[in-house]
């Protein structure tokens, strides 16, 4: 497994609040994303086990382009990765925003 | 004297040295291998029918088991290297030189044997060129088909699969070459004549139906959401604008998404009867919901699909189909409809370069390619308008004066980013050319080229070359739409913005998409087992496909 | 999990376990325990150097399921195929003491191909300790009920556990066995099981055939909903499990043998059964199985 981990500043706040969201399966080409609303409003972690290595810079992309334009700020992302591909690791981190942001459980 | 006659005395010997092992026409199936011997001559060109979908098998099977020593150094002029015997032949020695189409199920070991030595290449062709050469050039001493049934004298009901047993027959019964079909069964009355019984001289009774690939099969199960995400993409962005009424669609998990999507999110948008409503298409089972909610009107077939028959021949309005009530399919014409009669072509492919060449051909796998390259080029010789053609054309050059203007054929490539195992769609070079070094080819086997290609669809946008101006746009085009492969990370940002502005890149937010409702809820049918009740149960999948 | 989905358009089949247990109980009812966050991850993965998941594919809770408490448990079958391993298990025999010290009902979603490789030994011990907790909350006038409908079916150990329970409501695609297809393959050879001819998997393993048997109890669409009425209805039966029950079911699983024993396919199984068109079990709906299924071997309290 290769470890990675991300601190962004988050320029948009998570929406609403619920303490922690997940979304996801760790399977094949899927992963699974937990967020926990424990930062400062304006920073955002991101920590990522992944099964697919030498992928680095695609994360820091795709981690770097969510942050940018979701509602990630305040929350603390761990990511367990059975070797997604990047359209569908950037797809769950906005389902996982969406989530924490929404009311319903 | 020249004698003007040596074709037809030829065929007529082959006929006499066949006749020992024939009833009539009616050839034992345990002969088969010695009346191969008997009728085959060393050298000859050999078409051994087989395409993406029908196998002669037992015809194959049989010529892989002649003596080498007595046939030998064959030409076969095929369009599928489907099955492990039409491999065999080569390595055994009987047949020396191939030019074939497709070689999907095979593409591994063609490769070794391309690059072993052990297979002469003439070419790659699309289905539609192998055929015209069938009338120049290529044309077959022998050919070896496959039907339903025949009665005694010959005649031929090829069923569903017609396929490119008539183009086959066409181009070796009257040039005086042998024609040999294997049927399941022997009958008094064929159900309909598909192959009138003068063409056809010798009928094996193989006791079985040919073998039949369900190639057009997808899974609604395995449809992903990003695939969903750009079948969204190319609804709204491409169908709706150019109002795409005749097309054909690949095979590939994105168009599967695109039929599921019609009935759902294409109502939605209201677009029912205003696209999709002529298709050049396999009888797809995942375009069932759609024919069922009356988005389709009629649908020209190259071949059938496993199960799809009692569907098929339940909707003969939509279906060209026979005076048995079966669908009658025809691959020469359905290219050629494919080509002059449709406005759009979509589908997906492994790997695009930054011209917008695509191929899938990768290092160690040869496919061949097929219908695609015919189905994704722009027709030069068409001269109907139709107003997605013209909105086309009127893109691609806008100052020339409108009548004196070619339209153009929309060539959509569709795709994510990443394909299996992480591999990047979008490459600097493609593999083709790797190919075409190590086999010293005059070309690379490019599926598509970049000048036919008019959009590029992924989960990040839509591309559209046709506003593109210059090569560094197109390139810009290209890399806007890679998402976070190497070419994509590599964008001109300034650029890539510029191109938005300008409508050349659309992103799904620019066309009121919101990539989180791309959902699995979407689909008409998520399973095979919902598109076996959209039809009433008349759609029947093969085993492999059934989880019930 | 997925606020866009009705709970009426969500496929039992396709839904993780967690949208599973969002639309199965009351809404917004469930509370989890030792959820994600705590991050009680298998200790014997990373040896292997997999992935791991933060509820080791297992989820448990209580919840409240038509106003009164209730105790839940849901398997992830696609994390590792839904594998039982040493906390994955661990959770559920957690689940099913406290359903006995707690006097509750068990509700366990099932998805799973049986025990995970990577730790057999932990979670052979798991199903053993698994069908302890869970014959002794039953003993204890808990009931359990078994729900399956997902991709992995409900093989190896969970077979066991399943046969354990006081009802099973299973869908179409729902799969019991306790040996898998590949397996009996693998052993036996193809001649015995072809195991890519699904059709065959199906109408031996699949949910009709095993409702047709009394090898489950209610048969159920695939949604959420289907799921819920069974499990209402379920629940009005009084939960029980003695010496009577267990003779009762030995003389019926004699009965069972001496009439489909010399079949060598569900078909001529379901043709002694009495049905008419049995081939075509498989193509009918719901509602038009239900119809034909009147002369199904009945399935009471035990399998």
């Amino acid at each position: 497994m290769e470890r990675l981990s991300y601190t962004l500043d988050a320029p948009i706040p998570a929406g609403g609040t619920k303490p922690r969201a997940i979304v996801g399966i760790v399977a094949s080409g899927n992963l699974e994303v937990l967020l926990e609303r424990v930062l400062a409003p304006d920073r955002c972690t991101v920590e990522i086990a992944t099964a697919a290595h030498g992928f680095g810079e695609v994360w820091a992309a795709v981690v770097a382009d969510f942050v940018a334009r979701r509602g990630a700020g305040g929350l603390r992302i761990a990511i367990n990765d059975g070797g997604a591909r990047p359209d569908t690791v950037a797809l769950r981190l906005a389902q996982g925003a969406r989530l924490i942001a929404g009311d319903a459980p | 004297m020249r004698d003007w006659a040596r074709q037809g005395a030829a065929r007529t010997a082959r006929i006499a040295a066949g006749a020992p092992f024939a009833r009539g026409k009616v050839v034992a199936a345990s002969d088969l291998a010695p009346f191969l011997e008997a009728v085959l001559r060393p050298g000859d060109r050999v078409c051994l029918e087989g395409d993406n979908q029908k196998q002669a098998d037992v015809l194959a099977d049989a010529l892989a088991e002649v003596d080498p020593g007595v046939i030998h150094d064959l030409h076969m002029v095929q369009s599928g290297i489907v099955l492990p015997s039409h491999l065999d032949v080569f390595e055994k020695g009987i047949a020396r030189r191939l030019d074939y189409s497709y070689s999907g199920p095979q593409a591994a070991r063609i490769a070794r044997m391309l690059y072993g030595g052990q297979i002469e290449l003439g070419a790659v062709h699309t289905y539609l060129e192998l055929f015209a050469r069938y009338f120049i050039d290529l044309t077959p001493q022998v050919a070896l088909i496959a039907a339903v049934s025949a009665d005694r004298d010959g005649n031929l009901y090829t069923g569903p699969n017609t396929e490119d047993t008539p183009t086959v027959v066409e181009a070796t019964s009257f040039k005086d070459g042998l024609v040999v079909a294997q049927v399941d069964r022997i009958v008094d009355r064929v159900p309909r004549v598909d192959i009138p019984g003068d063409r056809v001289h010798f009928v094996v009774e193989a006791g079985k139906p040919f073998y039949v690939e369900p190639l057009f099969t997808r899974d609604p199960g395995a449809i992903t959401e990003t695939q969903i995400l750009t079948a969204m993409l190319a609804i709204k962005g491409l169908y709706a604008p150019y109002g795409i009424r005749r097309l054909n669609h690949g095979i590939g998990f994105n168009t599967a998404a695109i039929e599921l999507l019609l009935p759902t999110y294409g109502e939605k948008l209201g677009l029912r009867g205003k696209v999709c409503t002529h298709w050049a298409l396999n009888p797809h089972p995942t375009l069932i919901p759609a024919i069922e909610a009356g988005w389709v009107e009629q649908i020209h077939c190259f071949g059938s699909e496993v199960g799809m028959d009692d569907y098929i021949a339940a909707r003969p309005d939509i279906y060209f189909t026979g005076a048995d009530g079966s669908l009658r399919s025809n691959r020469a014409f359905c290219q050629t409809a494919g080509l002059y009669a449709c406005d759009l072509f979509i589908g997906s492919t492994l790997q695009i370069d930054l011209a917008g060449h695509s191929s899938t051909v990768t290092t160690n796998r040869i496919a061949g390619f097929g219908g695609a390259p015919n189905m994704g080029s722009d027709p030069r010789g068409r001269r109907h308008p139709s107003e997605p053609w013209l909105k086309a054309g009127a893109e691609a050059d806008p100052d020339t004066l409108a009548p004196l203007r070619r339209g153009r054929k929309l060539v959509v490539q569709i795709g994510e980013t990443f394909g299996d195992g992480n591999v990047p769609l979008f490459v600097e070079r493609l593999d083709a050319l790797a190919l075409a070094e190590k086999l010293d080819l005059p070309l690379a086997p490019v599926m598509v080229y970049g000048d036919d290609v008019t959009h590029i669809v992924t989960e990040e946008g839509i591309a559209n070359l046709l506003l593109c101006r210059n090569a560094d746009e197109r390139e810009q085009a290209i890399r806007g739409v890679a998402g976070y492969t190497e070419i994509g990370r590599r964008r001109d940002a300034g650029m890539v913005t510029r191109l938005r502005e300008r409508g050349v890149i659309r992103r799904p937010e620019d066309l009121g998409i919101d990539p989180l409702d791309a959902d699995r809820s979407l689909l008409a049918a998520r399973s095979i087992k919902d598109l076996a009740l959209a039809s009433g149960g008349l759609y029947r999948p093969p085993s492999q496909f059934r989880n019930w | 999990m997925n606020p866009a989905f009705e709970p009426e358009a969500l496929s039992w089949y396709e839904a993780n376990a967690r949208q599973r247990v969002a639309a199965l109980v009351d809404p917004g009812s469930f509370r989890e325990v030792v959820g994600p966050e705590e991050r009680a991850t298998s200790p014997h993965l990373a040896l292997f150097d997999l992935p791991e998941q933060f509820d080791d594919g297992m989820i448990v809770g209580r919840a409240t399921f038509a106003g009164a408490p209730i105790l839940i448990a849901a398997q992830e079958g696609r994390f590792m195929g839904g594998a039982v391993g040493e906390v994955h298990g661990a959770k559920l025999v957690g689940l099913l003491r406290a359903a006995k010290t707690l006097s509750l009902d068990v509700l366990i979603l099932f998805d799973t191909g049986g025990v995970r490789l990577q730790e057999a030994n932990a979670g052979e011990t798991a199903i053993a300790e698994i069908m302890r907790a869970l014959v002794e909350a039953r003993l204890a006038g808990s009931r359990v009920v078994g729900l399956i409908g997902g991709r992995s079916g409900c093989y190896g150990g969970g077979g066991l556990i399943a046969g354990c329970c006081s009802a099973l409501v299973v869908t179409e695609q729902g799969r019991i066995s306790v040996t898998g297809p590949e397996v009996i393959e693998t052993n036996r050879g193809v001649e015995e099981f072809d195991a890519r001819d699904r059709a065959l998997v199906w109408r031996t393993m699949g949910g009709k055939h095993r409702y047709l048997i009394g090898g489950a109890d209610v048969f159920v669409d695939d949604g959420p909903g289907a799921f819920r009425d069974a499990v209402r209805d379920v629940l009005k039966a009084p939960g029980r499990l003695d010496r009577a029950t267990l003779d009762a079911e030995q003389s019926r699983l004699e009965r069972r043998l001496t009439r489909f024993g010399a079949s060598t396919d569900a078909v001529a199984v379901w043709s002694a059964l009495g049905i008419a068109d049995a081939p075509a079990v498989p193509g009918l709906s719901t509602k038009a199985f239900r119809a034909i299924a009147t002369c199904r071997e009945s399935a009471d309290d035990a399998r």
